[in-house]
């Protein structure tokens, strides 16, 4: 066991990568629930995206490409959700799983001819002076385009939330959609936006991690980080900021657990690779007794009836 | 203009006609599909549900209906008791490994004895690794609240990074030249779940699916507790009122599904599969989710379409050997399944209105 061989400053840049995936699906997650939608589907949408991602930056040779082409297959499929939800008037839990199987299959099926290639290189953007300081240059100004994305689209969302008429209505929409539906408000719209933003985050999340984080595809490579995704949305009791702080907290566990794995510590690599999961399901019960700030109409649906 | 109309009562018709809607629908889409990938559809389909039950080698076929479709069922009952009542265990798979760990772990200890008790011994402890593995989110949602969806899931990856380990580990077979798994329960007679009728692929496992679903149709028809649980799904305010314990059920339900997806791991381990290694699940766990669904949340129907999807998996491995078609072609086929089921179930509780509505 060589634990000194662990570099603190490669640990927190590679933490800040393990985490961008996780954290660009929670914060769509989390204006889709604040819309009073729950979209269970978010691991489907994620792995379709890493395939669709994948496959596209192959193709053409961009990376860029790529993330446009995962998100717009996120999107696409979580409109099936919504008009399974919206439409339909099916049960949002049972639609949500049926879009996390449907997108498992569907991804192991795109990605046939995609298992063993390497993707085409996102380049880290370089700040010359910057990029180069000791420790902090590498932690603040050497990642890729994508993960600062993540992070503008989380003040992004805090704001329109927070400041916006458009985030207003947004969030009326979820604490009571009749209400809102009495005001003249498109509920079953706003809700399909609001579900297709979710959709395309989460599928950029998943083509962060076949092309900046491992980089390659495998099926089922997201293996989990949709669920771990929902469960931070809880953790984050529905805050873009807390959001940010929950995905940074993952990805160290991730990142921390994958360098004890390689520094050789005495605990059966089983054991690490769980830890992600327990530690998961331990947050979720220290942080469940408080559901105040939960939107009041998550997971019900709205029918305009007369 | 076309606009939705909720029915003042579900329609009865519409509830057993959705199944059969939903596979139809995907047999077309799914026929578009295959042809997409450039394999004859119709040739797939026929392959996919013909071929297993009348074509030339059903002989073989048959059986394997069982072998597949028992732990699909006995998972399933345990399923739809709790989606029933809102209560959404997903880490069915999860309960799934653990049943077949606790289980082959629980006869390995005596090896080699030969005692009668060994294999009713491996029975209970397989539903008792299952039990307490989906007691788990069970208790976390009923003293913390916490979400049951969410801790059952996590709960699968958990599991199965502890099968690996236990099959490279605790119980590697210490003969078997350094390959992981454990020993073949097959080979050793106290401990297998044999045929019980040889060539009908009839074990112990479709026994206990077929008292699964018995049990699950009288408790849910004729006891106190599945009106709870009916009472608790369809009008939740009423339930509270009348006096319905939630904490008993989400750990009555949670349980019960629990333990029958532990046994199914454990007659699959000590049966069909053999050993504990780490490719040992093949996600029943899930598609029994599908399952449940498409049999209405209903143990008759429950029966009926873990025999549907036990025929997908099998027409699907004919199909892959046969036409080239790939894998997850199937898994895809079998999630349209649930998507259709779920979209028509539309027509269950709304009416589709043509015409402009009345200004109220």
């Amino acid at each position: 066991m060589d634990l000194s061989a662990i570099n603190p400053v490669l640990l927190i840049a590679s933490l800040m990568v393990a985490a961008t995936p996780l954290l660009l699906a929670a914060i769509g997650e989390l204006v889709v629930e604040k819309a009073g939608v729950l979209n269970l589907g978010v691991e489907g949408m994620m792995i379709v995206g890493a395939i669709a991602g994948f496959a596209t930056a192959v193709e053409s040779g961009s990376p860029l490409l790529g993330f446009v082409a995962a998100a717009i297959a996120g999107a696409a499929l979580s409109i099936l959700f919504a008009i399974l939800t919206q439409f339909a008037q099916a049960n949002q839990v049972a639609s949500g799983l049926s879009l996390t199987l449907f997108g498992l299959g569907l991804s192991a099926l795109m990605g046939q001819s995609y298992v063993g290639i390497k993707p085409p290189q996102m380049g880290d953007i370089h700040i010359p002076v910057l990029s180069d300081l000791p420790v902090v240059g590498p932690i603040l100004f050497g990642h890729d385009i994508i993960l600062y994305f993540g992070i503008a689209l989380t003040a992004a969302v805090w704001w329109v939330l927070k400041y916006s008429r458009l985030g207003l209505v947004l969030r009326a929409v979820g604490e009571n959609h009749d209400a809102a539906h009495a005001l003249g408000y498109k509920v079953l719209k706003i809700r399909l936006l609001a579900i297709m933003f979710g959709g395309a985050c989460a599928g950029l999340g998943g083509a962060y991690i076949s092309l900046i984080r491992v980089p390659q595809w495998t099926e089922g490579m997201t293996a989990g980080i949709g669920w771990i995704a929902l469960a931070l949305v809880v953790f984050a009791s529905w805050k873009p900021w807390r959001a940010l702080l929950g995905a940074y907290l993952f990805g160290g566990v991730t990142v921390v657990q994958l360098n004890l794995q390689a520094a050789g510590v005495a605990i059966p690599v089983e054991y690490l690779a769980m830890s992600p999961y327990l530690i998961t399901i331990i947050v979720l019960v220290i942080l469940s007794a408080d559901k105040s700030n939960a939107p009041a109409s998550l997971g019900r649906n709205f029918h305009a009836s007369r | 203009m076309i606009r939705l109309e909720k029915r003042p009562q579900p329609s009865r018709a519409w509830s057993m006609a959705t199944p059969l809607v939903a596979v139809i629908a995907t047999m077309i889409v799914g026929g578009l599909l295959f042809a997409a990938l450039g394999k004859p559809p119709v040739e797939a389909i026929r392959t996919i549900f013909w071929e297993p039950l009348f074509g030339e080698f059903s002989f073989y076929y048959r059986p394997q209906l069982l072998v597949k479709g028992a732990p699909l069922v006995l998972i399933a009952i345990g399923l739809s008791l709790g989606f029933r009542a809102g209560i959404w265990n997903i880490g069915a798979e999860g309960q799934y490994i653990m049943g077949a760990i606790f289980g082959a772990g629980a006869g390995l200890a005596f090896y080699p004895s030969d005692s009668f008790l060994i294999f009713p011994f491996m029975v209970i402890a397989g539903a008792f690794g299952g039990w307490i593995w989906a007691m788990i989110p069970a208790v976390l949602k009923t003293r913390f609240g916490t979400n049951e969806i969410l801790v059952s899931l996590m709960l699968v990856y958990v599991a199965e990074q502890f099968l690996a380990s236990v099959s490279l580990g605790l119980l590697k077979n210490p003969e078997g030249f350094g390959f992981p798994g454990s020993r073949n329960l097959q080979s050793w007679d106290a401990a297998h779940n044999a045929e019980l009728i040889a060539g009908t692929g009839m074990h112990w496992g479709v026994v206990a699916a077929l008292i699964a679903v018995i049990f699950a149709y009288v408790l849910l028809n004729r006891h106190m507790t599945g009106y709870h649980i009916r009472l608790t799904g369809e009008a939740p305010r009423a339930a509270k009122f009348a006096g319905v314990n939630p904490t008993r059920l989400v750990l009555f339900c949670l349980g019960t599904s629990g333990a029958l997806a532990g046994l199914a791991g454990l007659f699959e381990v000590s049966g069909p599969s053999g050993q504990i290694s780490i490719d040992f699940n093949v996600g029943y766990g899930f598609t029994a989710i599908i399952v449940a669904f498409l049999g209405r949340l209903h143990p008759v129907g429950i029966l009926l379409a873990g025999g549907l999807m036990a025929l997908t998996y099998i027409g699907g491995d004919i199909a892959q050997s046969n036409l080239q078609l790939p894998a997850a072609a199937i898994q895809v086929f079998q999630g349209m399944l649930l998507f259709f089921l779920l979209a028509f179930d539309l027509l269950t509780n709304f009416r589709i209105a043509i015409g402009k509505p009345e200004v109220a």
